[in-house]
């Protein structure tokens, strides 16, 4: 996937305190970055190390996800304040733009759970700052509440094979199809 | 037969309203406290004042011996994880979602998803009917979608004039059955020549309509768009 010495591409959705903050930083380290948020406004904590694009859009919306060049992106990081946009929004990059490596912001511990299960990798604030709390009042450490979760189960229903070192079958298909159409789009 | 609705907007209202009518057992969650009251006034003790994307509160319902779920909020990504949740976390055998972004329809599907309701796809094509903007008008989906019921408006730069339906070479999984020509319609005959002004009907598979557009309607652009 990595050609060369071609910088990662990189696109952030969610402008908020943790997107703008990585987006800078992976600037700093070299990344292409793309940010989209719905509001203008929000770009202004984008800080001066960013180098990269900002979109103003519904990153929910695939035609916007397409147009902030998520087709080809090395990693695509959810990062809005709402769990349910950012599911749907990895499950367009990783299912309909076919990126690989996709992180969802998902709070609520349950579903992001769940998600990992299927297939989406998570991580989940509530659980990083109750054990980081936890900690300092000297509960044991839970290592498994930091970082990201990694996708655990397979993708989703109609999916046999796990997400190894092929892109299974009907996420091949759907790219396929779906890359076809921009190109008749594009002409 | 056990069903559970997500969103208690004007679609989860009245479906509501529906299905009791006809005798099914329901639950109606709305996590908006006041709207959930107000239904709650009218249909009693079947809303629960809660959001039906937490796993916690889908189970609260019963989720695991519903026969449907059915998410009818007016945010698709809401009407996504409910579905998600009760098929692959509580085994529900049919889940059934509102989907207002026509492009997150296939995804949908592809996730899992049983049935796909699309307000803003039943809309246009009730406008295509009126005006054949697109010159191949989609007329109903069959089989979950995978299979689509359309008819071409055939004018006279279209690459059908003076063939026959033997002349037509379509992909596998698409058919001619038929042609309206005037006030009437008939089946498609060996012997069938097709000519500017037919309506000719088609059954496709969804991911075929590029090439079935190309044949039938050719690669110019519709006069509708140009004006």
């Amino acid at each position: 996937m990595s050609q060369g010495t071609r910088a990662p591409r990189t696109v952030i959705i969610g402008c908020g305190r943790v997107g703008a903050e990585l987006a800078g930083r992976l600037c700093g380290a070299g990344h292409e970055v793309t940010i989209i948020d719905a509001f203008t406004e929000a770009f202004a904590r984008l800080p001066e190390t960013f180098t990269g694009q900002a979109i103003r859009g519904d990153g929910t919306d695939e035609d916007v996800l397409r147009r902030a060049g998520t087709e080809g992106a090395d990693f695509f990081f959810a990062l809005t304040e709402g769990d349910n946009r950012n599911v749907l929004a990895a499950q367009l990059a990783a299912e309909s733009l076919s990126v690989q490596n996709v992180v969802a912001k998902i709070n609520d511990p349950v579903r992001a759970d769940a998600y990992a299960a299927l297939g989406i990798a998570t991580i989940c604030r509530t659980r990083m700052m109750v054990d980081a709390l936890g900690t300092h009042v000297g509960l044991p450490r839970d290592l498994t509440a930091h970082g990201v979760k990694r996708a655990t189960g397979r993708h989703h229903a109609d999916h046999d094979t796990d997400r190894g070192e092929a892109a299974p079958a009907g996420a091949a298909e759907l790219a396929g199809a779906t890359s076809g159409t921009s190109a008749g789009a594009g002409a | 037969m056990y069903v559970i609705v997500v969103g208690g907007g004007k679609v989860g209202y009245y479906l509501t309203k529906e299905l009791l009518s006809a005798g099914h057992e329901l639950v109606l969650l709305e996590k908006d406290g006041r709207r959930a009251r107000q239904i709650a006034d009218e249909v009693g003790s079947i809303v629960l004042n809660r959001d039906g994307c937490e796993g916690k509160h889908l189970e609260e319902a019963g989720a695991n011996r519903a026969a449907i779920v059915c998410a009818v909020t007016g945010d698709d990504e809401d009407n996504l994880v409910v579905c998600q949740m009760a098929k692959h976390h509580f085994d529900v055998p049919r889940t059934i979602a509102r989907v207002n972004n026509p492009r997150n329809e296939q995804l949908f599907r592809h996730l899992g998803v049983d049935e796909i309701i699309s307000p803003t796809r039943m809309a246009l094509a009730a406008i295509e009917q009126d005006i054949p903007v697109h010159e191949l008008l989609h007329l109903a989906q069959l089989q979950g979608g995978e299979v689509e019921l359309l008819e071409a408006q055939i004018d006279s730069s279209s690459p059908l004039i003076g063939q026959r339906p033997s002349d037509v070479h379509l992909p596998e999984g698409c058919s001619l059955f038929g042609v309206i020509r005037g006030d009437s319609a008939q089946s498609l005959r060996p012997d069938t020549v097709f000519e500017a002004g037919d309506k000719v009907l088609a059954l496709a598979r969804a991911d075929c309509e590029v090439e079935l557009r190309r044949q039938l309607i050719g690669d110019h652009v519709p006069e509708a768009a140009r004006s």
